[in-house]
Formats: C-alpha cells, sequence, structure tokens
C-alpha cells in the first residue's frame, strides 16, 4: 500500500459537507455513549476496575456474538452478558485486586466463546467484525432513541447513588464506619458498569472499550484532583474523542475505532504532559500559588 | 478476675456519660476477649486503650462502632443503643496510603465527612463550602485545602481525618491507632490536636494504641486489656509494676523515665496463655490489626 493509498483509506473530505448531516444520528451516537463513558470512567478508575472492564467486555463480546447466531437482538444479547459478568465480579468481593485472577480466567473464557458462535454464524461477515471493532456508523433512529434511554437510566442511576459511592469508593473503611452500604452499592455500581460496557461496545467494539471507559477519566485524573473538574474533564475528553472521531471516519472506509481510540490516546498524553509539567512547578506548594488551581 | 478489677465511674459533670458499657462481654467461641466490662467514659473525657497484639483492642473498637455485636451486656452513646454508622461516633483510622491520582483534594477529603453519606449529589454548595472551611480551620490544615490528598504527608492527611470524623459534631471521638507510621513531630501535633478537641470542646475520645507515650499528657484514665483480663484507671494507677504484673499474670517490670513510661518483659502476646500466632477461632483481622 502506497502512502497516497493510505491516506486516501484514513482521511478522505470529499463531498464532507453532503456527508454530514447524514450521520447526525450517529454523531448523537458519540456523543451520547461519550457523556456515559466519561462519567463512569471516573468512578471505574477511582476503584481500580480497569481489568474488569476489559473481562466484562469479553463477556458482552459473546453474549452478543450469541444473539448473532440465533439471529436475537445482538444489542440485547451484548447488554445481557456485559450485566451477568459486571454483577458476577460485584458479588465476588468489594476489592478490585481479589477480583483480577477471575477476570483473568473469565476473559479468555469469554473471548472463546464469542469466537465459536461467530464462527458457526453464516451471516454477513461484516457484523462479525463489528462486534469487536464497532460499527456506530450503522446506527439507525430507533437505535438511537433506546440508546439514549438506557444512557439515561446509567446517568440517573450514577446521580442517586454519587456521593455515598464516591465516599466508598476513595474510602471504603470509613464509609463502611459510617453506615454506608459499601456491598450494595458495589452491585449497583457494577450493573451501571454493565449496561455502560454494552453501549460502548456498539461504537468501539469489544477489543477497544478501554479507550472510552478509562482513557479519559485516566486523562482528567493527571490534570486535576478536583472532583468536579475531574468529572467535567473525563466527559470533555470522552466526548470529544467519539464525536471527533466519528467526524474524522466519515470520508475514509476503514472502522471508527482507530480515531476514537488515537485521539482518546493523543488526550492522554497531552494530559501526562501538562500533569508532569505541573507537578514539577509544585502542585503541593502551600501558599499564594495555589489559589490559581480552584 | 476481670470482674473483681474495680472500675471507677468517670466524673460526669453533664449528667449523662458520652459511651457507657454495662456488664459487657465478648468472646469469639470459647474465647473470651474480656468479661464484665463497666465503663463511662463522660464528654471531654480521654480514654487510652492499651494491650498487646490480639489482646481485644481492635475487637473493642468494632463494637463500638457497631460492627460487631457484644456477646452481652450494653452499650449506650449518649443514651442510645450502639448501632453501625451512629452520628454520635467520629472514627479516626490509622493513616493509610492513597494513590497519588485519587481525585480529592484535602478539602473534599473532609467533606466525605460532611454529607458524602446522603444520596445524590450536592446541589447547593454554600453551607458544605463554609462548613468544610470551618472544619479544616479547626484542625489547622487551611494552607493545604487544595492539594491533592496523595500529595499529603502522612501528618497532614491524619489532620484531615480528624476533620472528617469532626464533622457531624460527634460525642465521641474514636482513634484507631492514628500515631502509626508518623514521625515523633506529627506524633506530638496529632495527639494535640485530638486532647484540643477532648478538653476544648467535650469530645470524649477513646483512643485505641499500643503506644501510650505520645499521647501521655493528655489521658485522663487508661482501659488496659490483656489475655481475656482488663484493668481500668488513670495512668498513675494502672501504669505500675504492680498492676500489668497482676494483669499479664508475669512479672512485668514498669519503669518511669524523663516523663515516658517503659514496659519491660511484657510477654509478646497474651491470648489466653497461648502465644500469638494460635488463632483458633479468633478472627483473622483481629490478629493482623491487633497491633
Amino acid at each position: 500500500m502506497s502512502w497516497a493509498d493510505f491516506t486516501s483509506a484514513v482521511f478522505n473530505f470529499t463531498d464532507y459537507a453532503e456527508l454530514l448531516p447524514l450521520f447526525r444520528d450517529s454523531l448523537l451516537a458519540g456523543a451520547i455513549l461519550g457523556l456515559v463513558g466519561g462519567l463512569i470512567g471516573t468512578f471505574v478508575m477511582m476503584r481500580d476496575l480497569a481489568f474488569a472492564v476489559h473481562g466484562i467486555a469479553e463477556l458482552s463480546f459473546a453474549g452478543a456474538s450469541f444473539a448473532l447466531l440465533v439471529g436475537a437482538d445482538v444489542i440485547g444479547g451484548s447488554l445481557v452478558g456485559s450485566v451477568l459478568a459486571a454483577l458476577l465480579l460485584g458479588a465476588m468481593g468489594v476489592r478490585a485486586r481479589e477480583k483480577n485472577s477471575v477476570i483473568g480466567v473469565i476473559m479468555p473464557f469469554g473471548l472463546g466463546l464469542g469466537i465459536l458462535f461467530l464462527s458457526l454464524y453464516q451471516g454477513r461477515a461484516a457484523n462479525k467484525f463489528g462486534l469487536l471493532t464497532g460499527q456506530i456508523v450503522s446506527v439507525d433512529s430507533t437505535q438511537l432513541s433506546a440508546l439514549a434511554v438506557t444512557a439515561l437510566v446509567v446517568i440517573a442511576g450514577l446521580v442517586v447513588i454519587w456521593r455515598p459511592l464516591t465516599f466508598a469508593s476513595v474510602d471504603p473503611d470509613i464509609a463502611d464506619a459510617r453506615g454506608i452500604p459499601v456491598r450494595t452499592l458495589s452491585l449497583a455500581f457494577m450493573f451501571l458498569l454493565g449496561i455502560s460496557v454494552a453501549l460502548s461496545i456498539q461504537v468501539v467494539g469489544a477489543l477497544l472499550v478501554l479507550a472510552l471507559l478509562i482513557t479519559p477519566a485516566a486523562a482528567a485524573l493527571q490534570v486535576t484532583a478536583a472532583p468536579r473538574m475531574v468529572v467535567a474533564l473525563s466527559v470533555a475528553f470522552a466526548v470529544v474523542s467519539t464525536v471527533g472521531g466519528i467526524m474524522l471516519a466519515l470520508g475514509g472506509r476503514i472502522p471508527i475505532s482507530p480515531y476514537v481510540t488515537t485521539l482518546s490516546f493523543v488526550i492522554y498524553v497531552v494530559c501526562r504532559l501538562v500533569g508532569g509539567w505541573r507537578r514539577r512547578r509544585g502542585w503541593t506548594a502551600r501558599a499564594a500559588s495555589i489559589s490559581a488551581h480552584a | 478476675m476481670s470482674p473483681s478489677v474495680p472500675t471507677r465511674p468517670a466524673a460526669d459533670p453533664a449528667g449523662r456519660p458520652a459511651v457507657s458499657l454495662r456488664d459487657a462481654k465478648l468472646g469469639y467461641g470459647n474465647r473470651l476477649l474480656w468479661d464484665g466490662l463497666n465503663l463511662d467514659i463522660a464528654p471531654g473525657e480521654f480514654l487510652a486503650v492499651l494491650g498487646a497484639n490480639g489482646s481485644g483492642k481492635t475487637s473493642f473498637l468494632k463494637v463500638l462502632l457497631g460492627m460487631a455485636p457484644l456477646s452481652s451486656g450494653s452499650l449506650t452513646f449518649d443514651g442510645e443503643p450502639a448501632r453501625r454508622g451512629h452520628r454520635s461516633i467520629g472514627y479516626v483510622p490509622q493513616q493509610k496510603h492513597f494513590p497519588p491520582d485519587t481525585p480529592l483534594r484535602a478539602r473534599d477529603l473532609v467533606g466525605l465527612g460532611v454529607d458524602g453519606h446522603k444520596w445524590g449529589i450536592r446541589l447547593r454548595g454554600r453551607a458544605y463550602r463554609h462548613r468544610v472551611d470551618e472544619l479544616l480551620a479547626q484542625v489547622g490544615a487551611t494552607q493545604y485545602a487544595r492539594i491533592p490528598v496523595g500529595m499529603l504527608s502522612g501528618g497532614e492527611q491524619q489532620r484531615l481525618r480528624i476533620a472528617q470524623a469532626l464533622a457531624p459534631n460527634p460525642k465521641v471521638l474514636l482513634c484507631d491507632e492514628p500515631l502509626l507510621s508518623l514521625d515523633l513531630n506529627h506524633q506530638k501535633a496529632v495527639s494535640a490536636l485530638v486532647g484540643q478537641q477532648a478538653k476544648g470542646n467535650g469530645t470524649a475520645v477513646v483512643f485505641v494504641t499500643h503506644e501510650i507515650n505520645p499521647i501521655l499528657e493528655h489521658v485522663d484514665r487508661v482501659l488496659y486489656l490483656a489475655g481475656g483480663r482488663f484493668t481500668v484507671g488513670t495512668p498513675a494507677e494502672v501504669m505500675t509494676t504492680k498492676v500489668l504484673s497482676r494483669l499479664y499474670g508475669t512479672h512485668v517490670e514498669v519503669l518511669h523515665s524523663k516523663g515516658r513510661i517503659v514496659v519491660v518483659g511484657m510477654p509478646e502476646a497474651v491470648i489466653d496463655g497461648h502465644p500469638e500466632g494460635l488463632p483458633d477461632g479468633w478472627p483473622a483481622d483481629d490478629l493482623a490489626e491487633g497491633a
């Protein structure tokens, strides 16, 4: 492949103005998913659940490919797989460390099941590939409204448990002593996380879910520790990655996931550099300079 | 022998004790931690809970926190029965390590004590901010209010813990080895802060520790636990060769030197005469954290 072939496949903005309105639904879907991913990602980071997200995604993939095989709704299958996996992990214990070995055991099993179902499936190959690498460009208005409603449920659920979940995530022992239902909150959060993973798989696919659920929040944590700022930045980064990724991908002929993952990676790298610079300049300074970091 | 040890009722100007234990007994399986414990802690009183590893200090704390039930007897706070998450109790734990990317600044850690238990998100911030500023000032932490907790020293963190624990205006401040892993200067500063809270604000303090010296000048009474036995009294009454030897059932020498108390010849751990490491029927975390 020559360089010209490469660039025309990756970046192609011919007829861009005519193309853009056709993808309004996809862009909206991307924005909604960015919002959900950015919000839930902050808690994923606080609770040290990055690996769990990956494990849930593989089981979600198994659920989706099973649904594809038997002719059921793929998003439904993906939802069932990821919620079951998330609740299983949530029921096993409060601490992330104890879970890691179990996740490591479950994850390849889920991926293997998914590959089995896909191999048995006789339909279009594009459907198969989409589950792993994302397929948002094909979203229609019914899917969009289903997506919006589900996202709303996740966001509403997060808002309700926001403060005690924060307490239980950063400081579980004290939260427990204060009478906060730490275990119930953990299960509730895993349920919401399961739904979010299933939604994100629709954009970036099972293999790249971390780019939506981890990278934006991790980037935000590099540059600030103020809770509201972390949430705002995480959401902004996730939305920029998804919407920006879709807009870049419109003309080219490759899936959108490489654009989304590259954008969120670049944001992360920039944030790391900014964070390092901030620490060197004295983030811990006690006196006058701190008033700037409100 | 424990029931025969005289327990002096606290001087109690306000009438009602902040904490009251009556015929309290705690045991696991056939292991008895203590029995017949009658103890009133007055508002403003500073009680140190001392004892060897596995003597039941951590279990005592869990009972007060309402996270473990008494085997028999009763426990009340300000006249109300104990339960988990009681508003009358502020809890200051051991210093813990926060990862550097924890999304909390000093003021947010204190803020968890103010409204971290409430559902939903914070809609009106003015009262919250005011209360957090007040608490930060109370423990002298204002100047690092906006610094991420992962970047603070152990002593600074413990000040914030105290502020966090004081947020609901508790009647009792329950401290679990809060000086552990702090250097000497921070130990002094944190002890003084807890002492001020007792004397200045009339908060009863229950201070679980394995080392009395950093807090000696603030302590009113000592509850000394050892191998199923206990004794209660002022430091001068309890920290003597005679009392501790009787408590441990072996000769223990208590030396006083330059305002410090040194106990020599203390058994490593006394659990009904077993050395530590034979935890039959004992909750594992009790042994691990009981130090």
